[in-house]
């Protein structure tokens, strides 16, 4: 019996370690340097659809052409997945498991890999830095340049101007009281005003956030973004106005029925899809928005689906006598990052993206750019005010959920939708993003 | 191990006894190196893939780790005395146990008739037992991707295909199937049961098919009328297979994810979160592994409890192979 057990165990260990090593061979073996001289980049980006994955690839095969002996691999996977799981495993990985060239998130999430140390300080790149101008800004952290967004505009409400001019909307608001007359127009013409994703959460956030930047002074935004404190008691006048203004109209309004089991993108019944089918008539949305209506318009063909020729946008209206800057709008981009350990051809190959070239044909595929002289690229009408919306904008604040990283953003956006939609109260907002900054 | 070593002497009774015990060595070695070759693979999956990973959500759960760099910021217990302020928390918890509860309540018995109607002689048998286990076989995102989009209405204009037909048929406002927080989790637990019912069906039809047709026989003999046969002889013998069911029920109610995840999300208001949907939403998705660690354990714990308590109560009759223990 003591025998067979010793047996039994000598026999478990020897194939144990055989497997092992089988298995740390596989991984060993994988990814990493080709032949002897050359080199590979791997470069992981979001832009899993046309026209945006091919247009990443040329870029690819064209820097690879201009620089013999570097090789290019070039990566698609879904937003989230890139965010959440990829990129931190991979970076936690190291060596040739990390992507040399990667997508960034700003302020908050940009934030945490600096501090473990697997972002290459970029301040080196004055040129492309400088063309950038004000949009890198949430990419530095402690006056250093650690990502260089390549893309970057404004939210705003997208709107459709058939149900306007059906409901006699013949201005575009410039005040929230303005705008209160939009919506009882809208109303009476028997759409639901606005749509709003709520089951996810952000897009409700938004119009919180809106309220927020509306009602707190930069400097406010300011001393909470770098201390996470947010006991100033402009945020929680922030939920009171939010509250004051949903309560001026009837029933939903001025949302439409049923906003908290409504998801935001995707399929047919979200608030996007409702925009597309004109079932609402307005919604608060980021740049992306034009690619997702499109898509979810009754009808759409599958490839590159055309913008519907209603789909408007303007700006989020100002608050009468608020104390936020006049003109302040939210707004984020996406980034490239480099991995500290990248070959020194990454940083070429990113200030290749980086040209005004480049930059051009990124705008002609329906992209707004960072660098100047490239939205000469832009051709379509809306995105260009959308690109001059956010040059003239007063001041560009970075989504809130972004700048105060992952915990306190779903506090903070859960208990906006609690309040919006349930029983939550004004203050709960602050308060829960208190107990948020106390877990980091 | 009784069998390998009472088969072996059969197949070489050798003569000399030195020869035999070489021999048996040399037997009792490729044998363990058959069970190696055989058995190792699954075992280093599990060891790898299973066990490794539960020791080290263990090991996580005790810092403040958001998955990047260095696990440096010990923190003790304070995850779980998070973890278990959180009405949200507490709210997941009752959500599973209400789908635990409801699945045993209604859907065991819904199973059991419905396998009994169909266990007699019918029409069309085959195509029904067929249709009845189609919501089964549907991938969970497809079937949920199809329920959110048939239960989802915005009034007054767009109502759902689901709250369309009901007001054809004078239902003029619905409830709001997926909006509403205190009817969310009687939604989800329908789709559930209308995903899971083929399954039980099955599996009682499965059990059905071991009681032995004599007893029917015997007990109409006695004058006993189709429902008394059924209570007192098909159910009681059904014992095991319902008491096996019950067991994957609950196992799978208590880790219920998919569904919730693409129907709901866990909303609104986080009315219909579980267990799962609470850790991917506050570990995974927000960067907090250390946190998502200890509500992984927290939920292992519960699992593995319930478990325990079910085979050691339960399954023990079943286990220890008194297959007709149930019936006097």
């Amino acid at each position: 019996m003591n025998r067979r057990s010793t047996m039994r165990l000598v026999t478990l260990t020897a194939a144990t370690g055989l497997a092992v090593a089988a298995l740390t061979g596989c991984t060993a073996g994988g990814g990493g340097e080709g032949e002897a001289g050359d080199t590979t980049i791997t470069w992981w980006h979001n832009g899993t659809g046309d026209p945006l994955k091919s247009f990443w690839e040329e870029v690819a095969s064209e820097f690879e052409s201009e620089n013999p002996g570097v090789k290019v691999e070039v990566e698609a996977f879904q937003n989230e997945d890139l965010q959440r799981t990829l990129i931190p495993n991979a970076l936690q990985a190291g060596g040739d498991a990390a992507p040399d060239l990667f997508m960034v998130w700003a302020e908050g999430e940009i934030k945490a890999q600096v501090e473990a140390g697997y972002l290459e300080d970029l301040s080196g790149l004055t040129g492309v830095i400088e063309s950038v101008g004000t949009a890198g800004t949430g990419w530095n952290v402690d006056g250093k340049q650690y990502g260089i967004p390549f893309r970057y505009g404004i939210e705003g409400i997208w709107y459709d101007a058939d149900l306007f001019e059906q409901a006699g909307v013949t201005e575009n608001p410039a005040t929230f009281t303005e705008f209160g007359d939009v919506i009882d127009k809208l109303a009476a013409s028997g759409v639901s005003p606005i749509g709003v994703g709520a089951a996810d959460g952000w897009p409700a956030a938004h119009w919180w956030y809106q309220f927020a930047i509306k009602t707190c002074s930069p400097e406010s935004l300011q001393t909470a973004a770098e201390t996470l404190a947010f006991d100033d008691p402009c945020f929680t006048e922030a939920g009171e106005n939010l509250k004051t203004w949903m309560d001026e109209f009837d029933g939903d309004l001025p949302f439409q029925a049923n906003p908290t089991s409504t998801p935001a993108q995707s399929v047919p019944n979200s608030s996007a899809g409702l925009l597309a089918s004109q079932t609402t008539a307005m919604e608060l949305m980021g740049t992306w928005h034009r690619g997702e209506v499109a898509k979810l318009v009754p009808g759409a063909p599958a490839e590159n689906p055309p913008a519907p020729e209603w789909l408007s946008w303007m700006p989020v209206p100002d608050i009468e006598g608020a104390e936020g800057a006049p003109g302040a709008a939210l707004g984020s981009g996406d980034a490239w990052g480099v991995y500290a350990d990248a070959p020194e051809e990454t940083l070429e190959l990113l200030e290749y993206i980086m040209s005004v070239d480049v930059q051009t044909r990124l705008a002609e595929t329906g992209e707004i750019p960072t660098v100047a002289g490239a939205e000469a690229g832009i051709t379509d009408p809306v995105l260009q005010q959308i690109a001059e919306a956010t040059q003239s904008a007063g001041v560009v604040v970075t989504w809130l959920d972004t700048q105060y990283g992952p915990v306190i953003g779903k506090a903070m956006n859960d208990a906006i939708v609690n309040l919006m939609f349930g029983d939550g109260t004004p203050a709960s907002v602050p308060e829960a993003m208190n107990a948020a900054a106390a877990t980091l | 191990m009784t069998a390998l070593d009472t088969a072996g002497p059969a197949v070489t009774a050798g003569p000399a006894p030195t020869r035999s015990t070489k021999r048996s060595a040399r037997r009792r070695a490729r044998t363990w190196g058959e069970i190696a070759l055989l058995a190792g693979p699954a075992v280093l999956v599990y060891l790898f893939f299973v066990l490794l990973p539960v020791l080290l959500a263990a090991y996580y759960s005790f810092f403040n780790w958001n998955g990047l760099g260095p696990l440096d910021q010990f923190i003790g217990f304070d995850n779980y005395t998070r973890l278990l302020a959180d009405p949200v928390f507490h709210r997941s918890v009752f959500n599973n146990f209400f789908i635990v509860v409801m699945s045993l309540l209604i859907q065991g018995p819904l199973a059991i008739l419905i396998a009994l109607l169909m266990n007699r002689r019918l029409r069309f048998r085959g195509l029904l037992r067929a249709l009845i286990f189609v919501p089964y076989v549907l991938s969970e995102v497809t079937a949920g991707l199809a329920w959110q989009i048939l239960l989802q209405s915005v009034p007054p204009t767009r109502w759902g295909p689901v709250d369309t037909l009901l007001r054809t048929l004078g239902i003029e406002d619905p409830p709001s199937w997926l909006a509403d927080p205190d009817v969310v989790m009687w939604t989800m637990f329908g789709i559930l049961t209308w995903k899971y019912l083929g399954l039980a069906i099955i599996l009682m039809l499965a059990g059905l098919a071991s009681v032995p047709d004599e007893l029917h026989e015997a007990a109409a003999l006695d004058g006993a009328g189709w429902w008394q046969t059924q209570w007192h002889i098909t159910v009681p013998l059904l014992g095991p297979t319902i008491r096996i069911w019950a067991f994957l029920s609950i196992i799978g109610a208590l880790q219920l994810f998919d569904m919730i995840w693409i129907v709901t999300g866990g909303g609104p208001l986080n009315a219909s979160s579980t267990m799962a949907v609470y850790m991917v939403g506050n570990g995974l998705n927000v960067s907090q592994i250390g946190f998502g660690s200890a509500v992984a354990v927290v939920l292992f714990l519960i699992s593995l409890i319930v478990a325990l308590v079910y085979q050691r109560f339960a399954l023990r009759r079943d286990l220890a192979g008194a297959l007709t223990g149930g019936v006097r």
